[in-house]
């Protein structure tokens, strides 16, 4: 008992109190394309991006696929490149996902009125990994843990599909998964959203260019949230569903 | 004694090839003089397969073995005689075509080629009887976890076996490798299994480098090393987090939950990434360890410390905790030995064996680590266990952190220029699960021709199975948890 009371009196008071104002030191997120001209016909950035993240003239950052190594802002001759510590890279729209100098942050989340009507005071989620590497699994896991707590938001991990809302979809989608992610998306009941979490859930990350997935579940169920990351800051997810439900931090 | 290193580099043309029956005969010679087979795997080549074995002994450290043979060849199969190659035995025959005679389980590893989306056609053991029923579980499981199917066959309330069938998360990653520039690959190399990011770019950079013949300096090397403790401490504490969860010690899973935070977040403040993605690449690492960064892990390391001594007393003293995972899903030494079990898993069941110890090269070799193992081979050793190692990369953190003389702000990066033809390249690193190793081949053109990863997880597995024997079904997440394998590590 003594010793239960001296882990407790540690553990002190650990949740974040509102993960829309955290501030993650050290943590590379938003990419930041400075408003500078480019060398002529430089296309070192591009060749540093290991998945095809950077489109030139004018330079832009899909975050969709940008798994914020950051290989590219040192590749950069005129350090036009760099990150900040911003998490609020999720979006309703898959197009929101690029910045660049002239669009510099993501678009905000777009409230939806019907999904606060029907979610806003209780969401339960049920996660599938297809293809993950665990990454984002961890990232998802830690969503529940005391320091993020998305339970207090009535946002809760379920076990069975017949009790959830949401599917939150991590991975690339691989073909030998592809089959059990529509049987589980089919136990559940109407009404649902897909939550696409990570570079590869969002367009195939590392692996699009592989052979062994099968992406056309995404084709089928477009995503209601798109959380970018490599894996996702919790901090992303968190504030990104808030967004999307209405619901006050 | 020189220290053996944790690479082993070696011009293809000297490896004189065998004959698949003399490769086989060589491994059964080592096995039997107790050495380890590491890998044993194939490409195919224009003509037919190239096969090769990685033998590491105490005495000699890592030795190569090649045979070639042609295609769709049979041959003896050594899992008759030594369990241990089960599983690279299953691998050569999914991914060559090359069929060992008298393996006693050939069964695909990971429903890879022509064999995707096939999962259903997978050949189940059964067993037959009164009372006997068979569980299936999966591939979407409860939690937040990666998909795999177990089916359970029972006798009444007993686990007469488990039969655990993976493949679901293949991402086709060996050959994806092939298909872009090893400088540039590290990227997708922290994702083979996220959890392992550090250990995988490691070893990968550390073939790259070699392949190109370059040598990095000490500094380099030291930072890698503390990037990897710090892996295995976070990661370790998932598993503490999962164990205390699954069985309702509902103290010890939030505390182990921030306390990895806390571990992580450093990580982070150091490299940008709760996962040390983007810290290591060919040629150096991106961000040094400067003294703000030293002072900043080393008090990080002292406040965790002592809320962790805190936490593991109360956990190890609870006897509610203690008699839940003793005798629970146990792995004699001789049956971890038998099947080959590495890491963890096996250091659990006393097998005294440690990349980081057996392959120390330079980097261990200066700063030593310390060899943990326990004998009971059940939940509460492997449980233990963690802690202990946890305990064991505090202490050589703070050791390197604290030593004025251990440079760590080297952040050169030299990116290393074309890699020399016709070499191939062995690394070993020790992930929080065991050793990850990775085979890099160069053809006549300096392109890579074959990548061959491993990682821990495909020799355990099995060890997993053979755990919940005579245990019940509901003992089934604590072992697994206390095994704390990856998926997508097997599948690749």
């Amino acid at each position: 008992m003594f010793k239960s009371l001296v882990v407790r009196a540690s553990q002190g008071t650990q949740f974040i109190r509102d993960p829309r104002r955290a501030d993650p030191a050290g943590f590379r997120g938003r990419p930041v394309i400075a408003d500078t001209a480019c060398e002529t016909g430089c296309t070192s950035c591009v060749a540093a991006c290991p998945v095809n993240a950077i489109e030139l003239d004018p330079v832009r950052i899909d975050l969709g696929r940008c798994t914020l190594c950051g290989d590219c802002a040192p590749a950069c001759p005129t350090g036009k490149l760099s990150y900040d510590n911003d998490f609020r890279l999720a979006a309703t729209r898959r197009e929101a996902l690029v910045v660049s100098a002239a669009r510099p942050t993501i678009d905000p989340v777009e409230v939806s009125a019907e999904l606060h009507r029907r979610f806003g005071r209780s969401l339960k989620l049920r996660s599938v990994s297809a293809g993950g590497c665990n990454g984002c699994e961890l990232e998802v896991n830690a969503l529940s843990n005391v320091n993020f707590d998305i339970g207090r938001y009535g946002i809760d991990f379920v076990a069975s599909p017949r009790h959830a809302d949401g599917l939150v979809l991590t991975g690339p989608v691989t073909r030998n998964m592809a089959e059990a992610l529509q049987l589980t998306w089919d136990a559940m009941p109407e009404p649902k959203l897909v939550i696409a979490v990570g570079a590869c859930a969002i367009s195939g990350g590392p692996f699009a260019d592989s052979q062994a997935l099968d992406r056309t579940f995404l084709d089928r169920f477009a995503p209601s949230l798109y959380v970018p990351g490599c894996p996702p800051h919790p901090l992303t997810f968190v504030s990104g569903i808030l967004d999307l439900l209405g619901i006050a931090s | 004694m020189q220290p053996h290193a944790s690479a082993l580099t070696t011009p293809t043309r000297e490896l004189a090839p065998l004959t698949l029956a003399a490769l086989v005969d060589a491994c059964a010679d080592a096995l039997a003089a107790g050495s380890r087979i590491v890998t044993l795997y194939g490409r195919r080549a224009a003509s037919g397969v190239v096969v090769t074995a990685v033998v590491q002994s105490a005495a000699s450290g890592l030795r190569l073995l090649r045979a070639t043979a042609g295609d769709g060849a049979h041959y003896p199969s050594l899992t008759a005689r030594f369990p241990a190659a089960q599983m690279f035995e299953r691998e050569l025959w999914e991914q060559t075509g090359l069929v060992p005679d008298g393996h006693p389980w050939l069964k695909p590893v990971r429903f890879e080629g022509a064999r995707q989306q096939r999962m259903a056609e997978y050949p189940f053991f059964t067993v037959r009887g009164q009372d006997v029923h068979e569980v299936g579980v999966g591939p979407v499981h409860a939690g937040v976890i990666e998909p795999g199917h177990f089916r359970f066959m029972c006798h009444g309330e007993r686990v007469q076996h488990l039969e655990i069938q993976l493949g679901y998360q293949h991402r086709g990653v060996e050959s994806l490798l092939l298909a872009r520039p090893p400088h540039a690959a590290t990227s997708l190399v922290e994702s083979i299994a996220g959890d392992t990011s550090i250990a995988y770019a490691w070893g990968w950079c550390a073939a790259v480098e070699a392949l190109a013949g370059v040598t990095l300096a000490p500094g380099v090397e030291r930072v890698r090393g503390v990037a990897l403790e710090l892996e295995r401490i976070a990661m370790h504490l998932v598993a503490l987090t999962g164990l205390a969860t699954d069985i309702a010690f509902l103290q010890g899973g939030t505390t182990y939950g921030r306390l990895r935070t806390a571990i992580i977040n450093a990580t982070m403040r150091v490299c940008g990434s709760r996962f040390g993605r983007g810290w290591l690449r060919p040629g150096g690492v991106r961000h040094a360890i400067d003294d703000e960064r030293r002072r900043d892990l080393l008090d990080t390391l002292a406040a965790f410390s002592k809320d962790l001594a805190e936490v593991d007393a109360l956990m190890l003293a609870s006897r509610s905790v203690r008699s839940r995972f003793t005798g629970t899903g146990i792995v004699t030494p001789q049956a971890a030995r038998d099947l080959g079990l590495v890491g963890l898993a096996a250091r659990a069941s006393g097998v005294a064996t440690d990349a980081r110890t057996d392959l120390p090269g330079r980097l261990h070799s200066e700063h030593p680590v310390e060899l943990l193992t326990e004998d009971a081979g059940d939940c509460q050793a492997r449980l233990q266990l963690r802690m202990r190692e946890i305990g064991a990369s505090v202490q050589w953190l703070r050791r390197v952190l604290e030593s004025p003389a251990a440079e760590l702000a080297d952040d050169r990066l030299v990116a290393p220029g074309a890699l020399r033809p016709d070499m191939l390249c062995v690394t070993v690193r020790e992930g929080f699960r065991g050793p990850v190793v990775q085979a890099l081949e160069t053809g006549a053109d300096g392109r890579l021709v074959h990548c061959k990863l491993q990682d821990p997880s495909m020799q355990n597995w099995f060890g997993l199975a053979l755990a919940v024997r005579d245990n019940e079904i509901s003992d089934f997440p604590i072992c697994n948890k206390s095994f704390d394998l990856s998926y997508c590590g097997n599948d690749l």
